[in-house]
């Protein structure tokens, strides 16, 4: 196990330089020179330009300049923003929160309804309820999650007025926010209405983030379970007279769960590319929103620093799900 | 033309029953059929949109913007599906559309597969240390999310349709190499690539006649679901201003144009989505039945 687990991290390290390299050369290869982006329309004299160039390292050799930026990244330093002067690092960690509830709410809503789905399915096997369950699944597997939230935006936001359009919460609300959830903060915070406000503009986000990883999670749990289904302990148990519902729930889900959750910590990566469409939609201020801003503001460091961030998640993510998978399943162990 | 076609005649003759056998399999799975039939209007509207059009996509009706569609009161069967802000008929520009996303799916893939499957390849009779090179690299673009790299991609080379396409190509790739990386270890095991290797066979020839032919089946299936990966992250692209630029009448850009017109016209929001749900939905129900038909594990089941 020891020897697993330390392969797994040997093979994180060139990884995570070559993810820095990427995001390094990345910004060096946008069009626009950064200094003169920063100067803005007035221009820059040249021995600003000079003074300047000095102060970001810009004049060094690309490999030096790459060097710092790899020290630097691993002491938490990324840079500021060109346009909030502010360090990266700090802006990333405080709209991260935001988020991360935006996902974990997201995840609930998938497995919460995912998993029964397609439980019912595999036991349903080519009935109805099968049918109707795995087209439905189909249907939010190739959503355009962006239009999906046009689309709820006009229904429950627009006709029936059941759900604000943007943002975490009411602007008559204000409180200090110590986790950064907003749930939770709205909750200790003791205000009337708080946190019902937080509620009803978590529910279409979670909605629409939540669709293809459920989509995705009803599939895989439907095929899982019929793997196990067909082994011949499930038959045993059948045999000796166990009730049906014992052996789905107890016998074949829990057996059937081992490639769900390496499904669900996969999800991670299209619950943050999903983030980028939901947040810039419905104006959540996570980094997904902060991202596709910093973009479109040629905010160098910001991206160059969020996307590093965020892939090194990703990746320590899915060594997590890698590692977990080796806990449960000892055949990958011996490997 | 002519040879293409003794060849392919060469081939049904070589091995009888193969197509029909996938046909049979295909068929089938009702699902994968109507999906298939939704594709093929999908690729004639693709190839033939602005014949079929009732009218110019460009053309903007200025004293009628913003009509609703024909059942609705002030509809009209001229502008069947209502006309958008400037006037100009949603029906033609969904038609026209077409071809964007069609355009997109198959270059897309084309790039994507071919470069995927000679990377894979490689790496799959590489030596050892040739093989971790290239599978850590891939991993390295498999740690950014897709849509996340794809927009970055798209900022450096400046937002255009091309270089949307690009982009969804590179961050597709890893998947194919892979998947074929995969496959190529599981077939070299097996005794008739050793006994191609005793004749004498190049490595070349090893790679492409040899082995690549018994690894196509999976490659197919993940060319089919990522046609609709393409169409769909294009148009995310194209949503956020980041793919193809307006006029064109590429949907997702359409959406991006009517995104504030969303309380107050709800076809011009609604219809395109549509249009990306259905093609993208016929594409993925095609490739479920792709892989039911070639999958010979769920064919004995």
């Amino acid at each position: 196990m020891l020897n697993y687990v330390l392969g797994r991290l040997l093979t994180f390290i060139p990884t995570f330089i070559g993810v820095t390299l990427i995001s390094f050369s990345f910004i060096r290869a946008l069009p626009g020179d950064p200094i003169q982006v920063m100067a803005g329309e007035r221009g820059i004299s040249d021995e600003r330009y000079a003074e300047l160039a000095a102060q970001f390292g810009y004049d060094r050799p690309i490999y030096v300049q790459f060097w710092e930026y790899l020290t630097g990244v691993l002491q938490g330093d990324l840079g500021n923003s060109f346009v909030t002067k502010r360090p990266v690092w700090d802006e990333f960690f405080a709209l991260f929160p935001a988020t991360l509830e935006l996902s974990i709410c997201a995840m609930i809503f998938a497995v919460a309804l995912g998993l029964p789905a397609g439980v019912i399915a595999a036991v349903n096997r080519g009935k109805f309820f099968d049918r109707a369950l795995m087209s439905t699944a189909l249907v939010g597997y190739s959503m355009p999650i962006f239009w999906w939230a046009l689309l709820l935006i006009i229904v429950f936001s627009g006709n029936l007025q059941w759900t604000p359009v943007s943002g975490r919460i009411d602007l008559l609300y204000y409180f200090p926010d110590p986790t950064g959830f907003m749930i939770i903060d709205s909750l200790a915070s003791g205000q009337k209405g708080a946190f019902t406000s937080a509620i009803r503009h978590l529910i279409l986000p979670t909605i629409v983030l939540g669709t293809i990883p459920l989509a995705v999670i009803a599939r895989q749990t439907r095929s899982a379970m019929l793997e196990v289904l067909g082994e011949d302990y499930i038959r045993t148990a059948r045999a000796k007279g166990m009730s049906p519902g014992r052996i789905n729930g107890i016998h074949a889900l829990r057996n059937a769960l081992i490639p769900v959750i390496t499904v669900i910590g996969l999800s991670v990566g299209t619950l943050l590319a999903g983030a980028i469409l939901t947040e810039t939609i419905f104006s959540w201020p996570g980094i997904g929103k902060w991202m596709v801003d910093s973009i479109f503001r040629r905010d160098y460091p910001v991206v160059q620093g969020g996307l590093l961030l965020i892939a090194v998640m990703v990746m320590i993510v899915n060594l997590t799900v890698d590692m977990l998978y080796g806990v449960i399943n000892p055949k990958i162990r011996k490997r | 033309m002519e040879n293409a076609l003794s060849a392919e005649a060469a081939a049904a003759s070589e091995r009888p029953g193969r197509i029909s056998e996938f046909w049979f399999y295909f068929r089938e799975n009702r699902g994968a059929v109507i999906g298939l039939w939704i594709f093929a209007v999908f690729a004639f509207l693709a190839f033939f949109g602005p014949w079929v059009a009732p009218h110019d996509a460009t053309e903007q009706f200025r004293d009628i913007t913003l009509q609703p569609p024909v059942w609705q009161e002030g509809g009209s069967w001229s502008h069947i599906l209502g006309t958008d802000p400037l006037g100009r008929d949603m029906l033609s520009r969904l038609i026209v559309g077409a071809r964007y996303s069609f355009f997109v799916g198959v270059v897309v893939v084309s790039i994507a597969a071919t470069g995927g499957i000679i990377i894979g390849l490689i790496a799959g009779f590489a030596p050892k240390w040739l093989d971790s090179i290239i599978m850590r690299i891939m991993d390295i673009v498999l740690a950014f999310p897709s849509l996340l790299l794809a927009l970055v991609l798209v900022a450096i080379l400046g937002p255009s349709l091309t270089n949307a396409m690009i982009a969804i190509a590179i961050v597709l790739q890893p998947h194919y190499v892979r998947l074929t990386r995969a496959s190529v270890l599981s077939e070299l095991q097996k005794d008739y690539v050793t006994s191609a290797r005793v004749a004498g066979a190049g490595i070349v020839r090893l790679m492409f006649v040899t082995v690549l032919p018994n690894c196509l089946a999976p490659i197919i299936v993940q060319a089919a679901l990522s046609f609709s990966t393409a169409i769909l992250d294009a148009a995310a692209l194209g949503f956020l201003g980041m793919g193809a630029q307006p006029p064109t009448p590429e949907w997702g850009t359409m959406l991006a144009e009517a995104r504030e017109f969303i309380l107050r016209a709800w076809w011009v929001v609604t219809f395109p989505g549509i249009a990306i749900l259905v093609t993208v939905l016929a594409i993925n129900l095609m490739g479920d039945g792709l892989r039911d038909a070639l999958d010979p594990k769920l064919k004995r089941s």
